[in-house]
């Protein structure tokens, strides 16, 4: 079968079509000039949903039956009314936090158990389920009213968000979140009750007493490797994390060049020791390290690093790739890259060497293969 | 009645053609008018009910100052505009 690649960028959706040739092309596009924050095809099918920030006019979602050939309005995830004797302020700023949808940011399909399932993550922090694939959604309560999840602040937003669902193919009932900023968060009861697991995260950048507090900790980017899902790996904004107890606790990886720091992480399908990373400058410069752009790949779980980075520019390169915007196939062998600044890649054998698809794309929020 | 016209911008979204309403305040305004357009809701308000952050409303050249419950008294013949602040890149 055909593969896809689709890209939501801040000025539409785009979808590369691979030719026989190996090339990749775009076959089509989507909401030209309107951000696309997210982006979920399901398998096996024609289904495509995309999340769209029409600034003014709010988060909506789009949904096409025919591989993106056309797209019609489905509805948007939606926060319940906030009670009126309701407190529920930003730690921070001290300002009501808004239950309204800010952002969609991710999106994910549900664990092969409950193939009708998706699940989307928010800012303001708030986790959706749908039960029809992305025709309706509904905020799972039980996590929105947990007390602790007063205590989540924004990393890069103002607000805290959620960016990763990762599932553990061995049980359909256990979920984990990532929060930004707020830890890690597990459910083993299909979301009944849930259980903060970021233990073993640390932030250098928190005062020293907070620096452990798994509250606390600002997770950029979780994967899990499906093949073997004790383990899961973390990008956090204070480094590389791994956990071999299915996100029960965490390791720091220490030492890695050319930076430990950086926002995306995709775990291989298959091999728990492998997984791929994009560092950058630490932390609030956030480009390439010496203008180089490189792929990170460890194939040992972590010990040593490879920095990949042929058919990636060598100098000058002021790409961010932000959290949502590296993938790999099912094949574990093909990446794709996107950046802040427009450019797109295909990594061909493991990341061996990458191929530009494009430098003149909007900045690239999401990408995914299909 | 009351009329209530909305900005071109939003009509590449979701049709809003201009139309008489009825009511004495401004929700019950729009509430006359979400029910004929329910797509048009989540375009102008929130998910609390309250007018989105970027929007507008204009009543007879004044601008809405309830934005949370939008419970500004309207007069009979008040004519609503439904527009939103140019901003973005």
């Amino acid at each position: 079968m055909a593969r896809h690649l689709w890209v939501g960028t801040r000025k539409g959706l785009f979808r590369f079509d691979e030719a026989e040739d190996g090339a990749w092309r775009i076959g089509a596009t989507a909401f030209l000039g309107d951000p696309v924050t997210a982006i979920l095809p399901f398998a096996g099918g024609r289904r495509v949903l995309a999340a769209l920030d029409h600034g003014h006019f709010g988060c909506k979602m789009q949904l096409s039956e025919d591989g993106g050939a056309s797209w019609n309005e489905s509805a948007a995830p939606a926060y319940p009314p906030k009670p009126d004797d309701e407190v529920d302020l930003d730690p921070f700023r001290k300002t009501p936090v808004p239950w309204t949808t800010k952002l969609i940011w991710t999106l994910e399909a549900g664990h092969p158990a409950h193939p009708d399932e998706a699940w989307c993550g928010t800012i303001p922090g708030g986790l959706f389920r749908s039960p029809d694939r992305g025709e309706s959604w509904e905020l799972v309560r039980s996590l929105w009213d947990h007390p602790k999840r007063k205590l989540w602040v924004g990393g890069g937003a103002d607000l805290a968000g959620i960016h990763s669902v990762v599932f553990d193919p061995r049980r359909a009932d256990r979920v984990l979140v990532g929060v930004s900023c707020g830890g890690v968060w597990r459910t083993d009861d299909r979301g009944e009750t849930w259980e903060q697991t970021a233990h073993g995260m640390r932030s250098d950048y928190a005062p020293p007493e907070l620096a452990h507090v798994p509250d606390s900790q600002d997770v950029h980017r979780l994967s899990v490797c499906r093949g073997a899902p004790d383990r899961i790996w973390a990008q956090h904004h204070n480094g590389i994390f791994r956990s071999d107890d299915a996100g029960a606790s965490w390791n720091e990886i220490e030492g890695v060049r050319p930076s430990v720091f950086g926002f995306p992480v995709v775990a291989h399908p298959e091999r728990p020791d492998t997984a791929w990373f994009v560092p950058a400058v630490k932390d609030e410069k956030r480009y390439p390290v010496d203008g180089r752009l490189v792929v990170n790949r460890t194939d040992d779980a972590g010990k040593t690093f490879t920095a990949l980075g042929e058919g990636l520019p060598a100098e000058h390169a002021y790409d961010l790739v932000y959290r949502h915007a590296l993938d790999v196939a099912a094949d574990g062998e093909t990446l794709a890259l996107g950046s802040t600044t427009g450019n797109l890649w295909v990594g061909l054998d493991g990341g061996a060497r990458f191929v530009s698809l494009s430098s003149t794309l909007p900045p690239i929020y999401a990408l995914r293969f299909a | 009645m009351a009329t209530i016209s909305f900005t071109a911008n939003i009509q590449r979204h979701v049709t809003c053609p201009d139309e008489s309403v009825s009511g004495g305040t401004v929700a019950e305004l729009l509430e006359d008018y979400f029910a004929r357009h329910p797509r048009a809701r989540g375009y102008v308000l929130d998910d609390q009910g309250a007018l989105r952050h970027h929007m507008n409303i204009y009543v007879d050249g004044e601008a809405l100052r309830d934005r949370v419950r939008q419970s500004d008294a309207v007069a009979p013949d008040a004519e609503l505009h439904v527009f939103q602040a140019l901003s973005g890149g």
